[in-house]
């Protein structure tokens, strides 16, 4: 195992959030601001209680989540596919790393990174609203892991990627609708049965249900559910990283 | 002893098809430097990135020091540096930090002396702390110098490392080259600039077309395909070659106004003496007398030449 390498790429990562801490962790945190404003003041005001939980406390998991999907699969992608843009991939191709090793530099600094931003964006919720965590290990399960898969996820993405276009693809045009229509902002019980049961095959659903169940003991679906979901896509990233990795897919050839 | 680059049968076919080595066979010694010639597109950047594991072989074994580069990459890689053909930098780092990188890439705990020495060889200690968009073309080749030789590499590898910087550093660089080499470094380098491989190289392998056409000591290539010419000036011009000259081999040029005379620097006679002698008793007045011995570059062109 070579440490040292996986030590430079991660620190080396975490060193570009340094640089751009204004944009990675300032604007995360105005929007958020934004979100509870608009959402959370303004129509939330007129909203009652969901499950007897205050409408700014409801959409708290939401709102980490869409930050920490978006974050993490837009920092897993850029992290890879920027050395490629540039070509100073060669030197990470032409180091005595293994793909494995690779993937924890760029994917851990890409999660760390997620985490970071999902938890100033907890504290920035907490000025606004009373939070209480009911169960912190099932919350930390669903905050960790969803990290670390979306990172896996956006550093796929990354290796695919083309351009700039293809690498804003799935982040600008597939991760908002589904944290969108995935439950942020609320309960899927409010909508009408046809939309409901459309609801059921947005992956997102169950993260965001899952995730709000550590916090507040209610879900649209079954917690285990949400567990196995989440399991299940990290494994999806797992093989289609070992597949790049073995055939050299978009690097070595 | 053993090469300490060692290929054999290596084939590499692309995805869109394009063959781009064709089963190549080199061996490279331990402590010497070796020039990769050949023109655009002959393969030696595919052959290159195959040894330091950026692309994948299709056909073949490489090894070096005794290990096979795919199976046994981690101790292969360890031992090389590579300076890449494209100034590739990321914009935004500092000089220090990407030099530091690259060390910690190939395994190696930091050692700042170390990186200070590198960057002080090269003139960029004064550089350290900026970024590298802030640096010159000539200075980001630098930088990447410094970035191979920050795991003090045994084997080193400068893909056109010249092109496009200016004489000095060109000089500087090969400064630093010889040093590396008297500290027991191998280094192969490719280049367009056969002036370069001429002047530094210990030995030449001119490649074309993904094959090897030729290795050679670069004496004995100078030597075994190395003519001279002996070119006479003459006082007034001749309309044709007197027929007491016809037994040498010579050619009239320049409206009649000089004649050049192909020889053989390793025969045992050159035949120049009885040339002048004959010459004289044919009445002919000499103005000049000048040799010129073919360069590298005429040869390269003979024998890629030769292979169109």
């Amino acid at each position: 195992m070579n440490i040292e390498a996986v030590k430079s790429i991660y620190f080396f990562e975490m060193a570009r959030t340094r640089r751009t801490l204004l944009q990675s962790v300032v604007s995360p945190v105005i929007s958020t601001s934004l979100y509870f404003i608009v959402f959370g003041a303004a129509i939330g005001a007129r909203i009652q209680e969901i499950d007897g939980i205050s409408y700014g406390a409801f959409i708290t998991p939401g709102l980490m989540m869409l930050t920490l999907l978006t974050q993490c699969i837009g920092n897993g992608s850029f992290g890879i596919y920027f050395p490629k843009f540039t070509g100073t991939i060669y030197e990470v191709l032409s180091s005595p790393i293994s793909m494995v090793e690779i993937v924890l530099g760029y994917v851990g600094a890409a999660a760390t990174k997620g985490l970071m931003i999902g938890t100033i964006i907890l504290a920035t919720a907490s000025l606004f609203v009373d939070l209480s965590i009911a169960h912190p290990f099932v919350m930390l399960f669903f905050f960790v892991l969803t990290a670390v898969t979306f990172s896996l996820f956006g550093f796929i993405i990354g290796i695919w990627a083309k351009d700039f276009e293809q690498l804003n693809l799935i982040p600008m045009l597939v991760v908002p609708p589904l944290v969108f229509l995935g439950g942020s902002f609320y309960s899927i019980d409010m909508l009408p049965p046809f939309w409901r049961a459309v609801s059921h095959f947005n992956p997102v659903l169950y993260l965001i249900s899952g995730f709000r169940w550590s916090f507040f003991e209610i879900s649209d679906v079954n917690p285990v559910a949400s567990a196995v979901i989440i399991l299940v896509f990290l494994t999806l990233c797992m093989a289609v990283l070992t597949w790049i990795f073995r055939t050299g897919y978009k690097l070595r050839n | 002893m053993a090469p300490i680059v060692s290929v054999s049968n290596l084939s590499k076919t692309y995805a869109s098809g394009f063959k781009a080595l064709r089963g190549v066979d080199l061996d490279i010694e331990q402590g010497e430097i070796l020039a990769l010639l050949g023109p655009n597109g002959a393969g030696k950047t595919t052959m290159i990135s195959i040894i330091c594991g950026i692309v994948n072989p299709s056909e073949g074994e490489v090894t070096v020091g005794g290990h096979d580069v795919v199976r046994d990459f981690r101790q292969t890689r360890a031992m090389i540096g590579l300076v890449p053909q494209e100034l590739t930098t990321d914009a935004f780092e500092t000089v220090w930090n990407t030099v530091s990188f690259s060390r910690g890439l190939h395994g190696k705990k930091p050692d700042p002396a170390h990186i200070e020495k590198v960057l002080k060889d090269l003139s960029l200690w004064d550089k350290k702390d900026n970024m590298l968009r802030e640096l010159s073309g000539g200075m980001k080749r630098r930088v990447l110098i410094a970035k191979a030789l920050s795991h003090e590499p045994r084997v080193l590898f400068l893909d056109e490392p010249t092109a496009g910087v200016d004489v000095n550093l060109r000089k500087s660089m090969w400064d630093v080259v010889r040093r590396l080499r008297a500290s027991g470094v191998t280094i192969i380098l490719t280049t367009h600039y056969i002036e370069e491989a001429e002047e530094i190289a210990d030995r030449i392998a001119v490649i074309n077309g993904g094959e090897i056409l030729l290795v050679e000591d670069k004496a004995a290539l100078m030597t075994k395909l190395g003519r001279k010419q002996l070119r006479v000036d003459l006082a007034q011009p001749l309309d044709r070659l007197p027929d007491t000259l016809s037994s040498y081999n010579l050619t009239l040029e320049g409206d009649g106004n000089c004649l050049i005379y192909d020889y053989d620097t390793s025969a045992e006679r050159t035949g120049i003496t009885s040339l002048l002698a004959a010459l004289a008793e044919a009445g002919i007045r000499l103005k000049d007398i000048s040799t010129r011995q073919s360069s590298l570059e005429d040869i390269f062109v003979e024998i890629v030449g030769a292979e169109r």
